[in-house]
């Protein structure tokens, strides 16, 4: 069971981490200033989740290792996060569909775990639910606003749907870990997400003039570890060099 | 100081006006956007505020340069969270520009055009994660010194931003000396790159007030009108007097051999920064202006699209609430 319970957390803090690494690259040449500042708080919300999701992971394996430690000393094969969160900016509108993407399901997840029976994981939850529904809320906002936008806007986050839809389905698929998590009443089954996931989608893409992919493939990987994209490595390169290069020094 | 060289401007309005404007000035009341002000004000506060405000917005870059090296996550959330203040500032120093006459658009096609400056320190690269330390402290530190006296400026709207601005730079510079502290007692490496940090900013951050006021022939009348509160030699030489000691602190060696406390004085003495050098960023020579408003340029211009597809979205919104009356 902690195993299981520690991967979840690594699942969970993965997520954010990665994402929040890569919300933060967009910082000072955002297309406007209050973009700058929107993307900026995006990401010190989700590096704060991170704190308390890998916390919780170091704990509950109870080998010492705290979140930094988790968070910079473990290579590729070892994080956890879907395949989705660790795929390049590219332009303003893959950014903001990515994160819509996300959100959707990220809002759906703490929904469900704000009920868990494992006390600290819905009180991560209960803080992060407030954070992601204005996540939501925003990037929302921003694919209908440039979906419905003007020609060039409209074709740019199309083709930024298109990119990434292949990306969006390993949220809901599950493994041996997630299904002994929910058996313990901890998480819900992640396909119990897909309605309401669908449902939201429907809605924002269907304002934002967007069309949904037919195929629904979906590349799988990142969750388990087994197999990440090339992106991956490169980020952590850059996010544990200190770490890596000075392992003696304290922060 | 992120406002340097700001040149001012002679007014030829009519005497009595002019005179009847001083003396509100002189006894201390605030200048609103509606009260009426000479054109020579007005231009002058246009330039320092949107020079601040440019300083606010490039001056993300060198710092943001480490937000996805920071060596923790704390680290990581406090340096995210202080470049997401310098966004936020630049913001509300934009909005007390405009209340002068001018937009924010036409301030940034200044600014990417070349045209309008932006603080030189902004022109020096951050290599070593002590410099996230040796930025807050002291480039955070010498802004302070100037922007403390402006809360007390005449221009209201720009005074009252100034109180807010303080505040976060304060927190600012203190976390910035904590990364001082944390590199200066740590491992050789470390202590080796908070003395680099330090002999690289020092004397870039005494540059960061101008040259001296002998040499300045705007100072005058920006003092008189209260948009320049103090000399730039006075505000070095205090910036020196509370840097001095705390480097001491630290344990690390200012990089200039004539720095001693003089006891007649009650002061430090110290050496002048190299003008030369200062001259050479100020025309376009420094070590990374040419990338920092490349990077400014390509974001305007990468984003324009999405500012298009954003008010396109608006004005459709609007016409079909409109439609809907």
């Amino acid at each position: 069971m902690t195993k299981d319970l520690f991967e979840f957390c690594c699942r969970m803090g993965d997520n954010t981490l990665v994402l929040g690494q890569r919300v933060s690259e967009w910082c000072g040449v955002a297309p406007v200033i209050e973009e700058d500042i929107a993307l900026a708080n995006m990401g010190l919300d989700l590096i704060g989740q991170t704190q308390l999701w890998l916390g919780l992971a170091g704990e509950t394996e109870g080998q010492g290792r705290d979140a930094d430690r988790l968070a910079f000393h473990r290579d590729v094969w070892d994080f956890r996060n879907v395949l989705l969160v660790e795929q390049p900016n590219g332009d303003f509108g893959q950014t903001l569909m990515r994160q819509f993407l996300f959100d959707a399901w990220h809002l759906e997840m703490l929904k469900a775990l704000q009920s868990a029976s494992h006390d600290q994981i819905a009180a991560i939850a209960e803080k992060s639910t407030k954070e992601v529904t204005y996540h939501l809320e925003r990037s929302s906002d921003t694919v209908i606003g440039l979906g419905d936008g003007t020609e060039e806007s409209h074709a740019r986050m199309q083709a930024a749907l298109d990119l990434l839809w292949p990306y969006a389905g390993e949220m809901f698929t599950a493994d041996a870990v997630d299904k002994a998590i929910a058996e313990q009443g901890i998480a819900p089954d992640p396909a119990s997400l897909r309605p309401a996931y669908d449902a939201r989608l429907a809605e924002v893409l269907g304002e934002a003039t967007l069309v949904r992919p037919v195929d629904d493939f979906a590349h799988q990987g990142g969750k388990t570890g087994v197999r990440h994209t090339e992106h991956l490595g490169h980020m952590l390169s850059s996010m544990q060099f200190l770490q890596r290069a000075y392992p003696d020094a304290s922060w | 100081m992120y406002a340097q060289m700001i040149k001012s401007e002679a007014s030829q309005e009519d005497p009595e006006a002019l005179k009847a404007f001083q003396d509100r000035i002189d006894a201390g009341s605030k200048i609103e956007p509606k009260d009426w002000m000479p054109e020579g004000y007005r231009k002058t506060l246009i330039r320092q505020i949107g020079q601040h405000a440019h300083s606010e917005i490039v001056g993300q870059l060198p710092e943001g340069n480490w937000i996805s090296r920071a060596p923790t996550l704390e680290r990581k959330a406090i340096l995210l969270a202080k470049v997401q203040d310098e966004a936020g500032h630049g913001l509300y120093l934009y909005c007390a520009a405009e209340t002068l006459g001018v937009s924010r658009d036409q301030l940034t096609r200044d600014l990417l055009s070349g045209k309008m400056k932006y603080s030189s320190i902004f022109n020096y690269p951050t290599l070593t994660w002590a410099d996230m330390g040796a930025v807050g402290w002291l480039v955070d530190g010498a802004a302070i010194m100037n922007q403390v006296p402006l809360q007390r400026t005449s221009y209201g709207p720009y005074a009252r931003a100034m109180v807010r601005i303080c505040k976060e730079e304060s927190f600012h510079q203190r976390q910035g000396f904590d990364i001082m502290m944390k590199m200066a007692n740590g491992t050789d490496a470390q202590r080796r790159m908070a003395q680099d940090a330090l002999n690289r900013f020092w004397y870039p951050s005494l540059m960061m007030f101008g040259p001296s006021d002998k040499e300045s022939v705007h100072s005058e009348q920006s003092m008189a009108w209260k948009i320049k509160m103090n000399t730039n030699d006075e505000l070095r030489q205090k910036f020196v007097d509370q840097t001095a000691p705390q480097a001491e602190y630290l344990g690390l060696t200012v990089p200039d051999e004539h720095l001693k406390f003089n006891e007649e004085s009650g002061h430090y003495d110290f050496s002048e920064p190299d003008w030369d050098e200062f001259f050479q960023v100020l025309k376009g020579n420094g070590p990374c202006n040419t990338e920092r408003l490349a990077a400014r340029n390509k974001a305007w211009d990468d984003g324009r699209w999405v500012r298009e597809g954003l008010l396109a979205h608006a004005k459709k919104k609007r016409n079909a609430a409109i439609a809907a009356e």
